[in-house]
């Protein structure tokens, strides 16, 4: 999928991560804050880099503000950053292929 | 029923501990329809990937024209949830769902039938029609009451002794029976009024119904004290059950109890509260054999 706008998911209420999107032009980059990053923040990215790939974004630059959010929590919110963010193609999601 | 706003990690993840007997996580009123999308994903997920126990889920899909068909869509597949239709006003409104759910089903390869449905019933045209969605489906375990569009379709307001209700829950309580489906009740929305919500509880479970709809952990307690059955109501099924052995034993066709005849229903209510107190985890008896009647 090709990020095509910016767009955004989730709130910054305790247990959830507000992640943002934006196109970037070359490879993803991820700008990660949170309050357990010396624990934790090595699995948040890769967990959103995964989620990346089952959805084939390639080049963009996220966002994320974690408040302690789940792994589960964390790849809907991307999903649906990402699938906000393909513009007025928004593809039908095919459940299948999440991760 | 617990009733769980399906965009809220935190309430997802915590939402089974609490020991209500179903949650509900929503995807229809209680997510705002800016936000339809992101719960959609967070439901998925929490149903993928979190253990809710022995605890029965249903999720509220929205109404089949408004986004149903693809919250059907992520979760039907799953295979780990009883679909809650809403504002279900005819038996067409059921049938139009079950045959996204079969297509669905078939598409996936599970078997189909598989996945149960609950019908809510929030009108004066769905109450009316009670019976006949009761009766729409094999798939239908349950049906609910929704008051708060209900005495709003009335063009009345939710009162304390909930007499705007008594019709409602009457209709959909003799089409659930009618139909050997559950019967749920509504919500009472007020959290801090304890003592409104046990009076409404005892009238509902005086009528028959087989549980309350709650919004609020702190309801659970309260709920589970109207429905378990006392240690007095224990005592007397375990006496009529033990009563019936006898009188089988004696190769008797007339059983009696305290010098009372006992016949079929009062073994019936017997049997029904012995199974109610094992569920709630207050009686447990492995000598004593219920009998299916």
């Amino acid at each position: 999928m090709k990020i095509v706008k910016n767009a955004a998911a989730g709130t910054m209420e305790s247990s959830d991560i507000l992640v943002t999107v934006q196109p970037a032009e070359q490879g993803i980059t991820i700008d990660l804050t949170s309050s357990i990053e010396e624990q934790f923040g090595r699995q948040i990215r890769q967990v959103i880099r995964e989620t990346l790939g089952c959805l084939g974004v390639e080049n963009v630059l996220v966002t994320a503000v974690d408040k302690g959010a789940l792994d589960c929590t964390i790849r809907a919110r991307v999903e649906t950053a990402v699938y906000r963010a393909a513009g007025a193609d928004w593809p039908e999601v095919d459940w299948g292929t999440l991760s | 029923m617990l009733f769980i706003p399906g965009n809220n990690p935190g309430m997802l993840r915590d939402c089974h501990i609490y020991g209500a007997d179903c949650i509900m996580l929503d995807l229809e009123d209680s997510v705002s329809i800016y936000e339809k999308d992101s719960a959609r994903f967070l439901v998925y997920h929490a149903l993928r990937t979190l253990d809710y126990g022995d605890v029965e889920i249903l999720v509220r899909i929205n109404s089949l024209q408004d986004g149903g068909v693809a919250d059907l869509e992520a979760i039907v597949p799953l295979g780990k949830a009883i679909i809650r239709l809403p504002k279900t006003e005819t038996p067409e409104d059921v049938l139009a769902c079950e045959r996204e759910i079969a297509r669905i089903d078939a598409a996936h390869g599970l078997e189909v039938g598989s996945t149960g449905m609950m019908a809510a019933i929030e009108s004066a045209e769905g109450v009316l029609n009670a019976l006949a969605i009761a009766r729409s489906s094999s798939r239908l375990i349950g049906l609910a009451l929704g008051a708060e569009d209900y005495v709003t379709d009335l063009k009345t307001t939710r009162s304390v002794d909930g007499t705007e209700l008594f019709f409602g829950r009457s209709m959909i309580l003799h089409a659930a029976r009618a139909a050997g489906i559950a019967a749920i009740d509504c919500v009472y929305s007020n959290v801090n009024d304890e003592d409104g919500l046990v009076q409404q509880t005892k009238l509902i479970h005086t009528m028959g119904f087989d549980g309350k709809s709650i919004i609020n952990p702190r309801q659970i307690e309260p709920v589970h004290r109207v429905f378990t059955p006392t240690q007095k109501d224990i005592d007397q099924a375990v006496a009529i059950i033990c009563a019936l052995e006898e009188a089988r034993a004696k190769g008797s066709g007339v059983i009696s109890l305290n010098g009372k005849m006992v016949d079929r229903p009062i073994v019936l209510r017997a049997v029904y509260q012995l199974e109610l107190a094992r569920a709630a985890g207050v009686w447990s008896d492995p000598d004593l054999v219920i009998p299916q009647l």
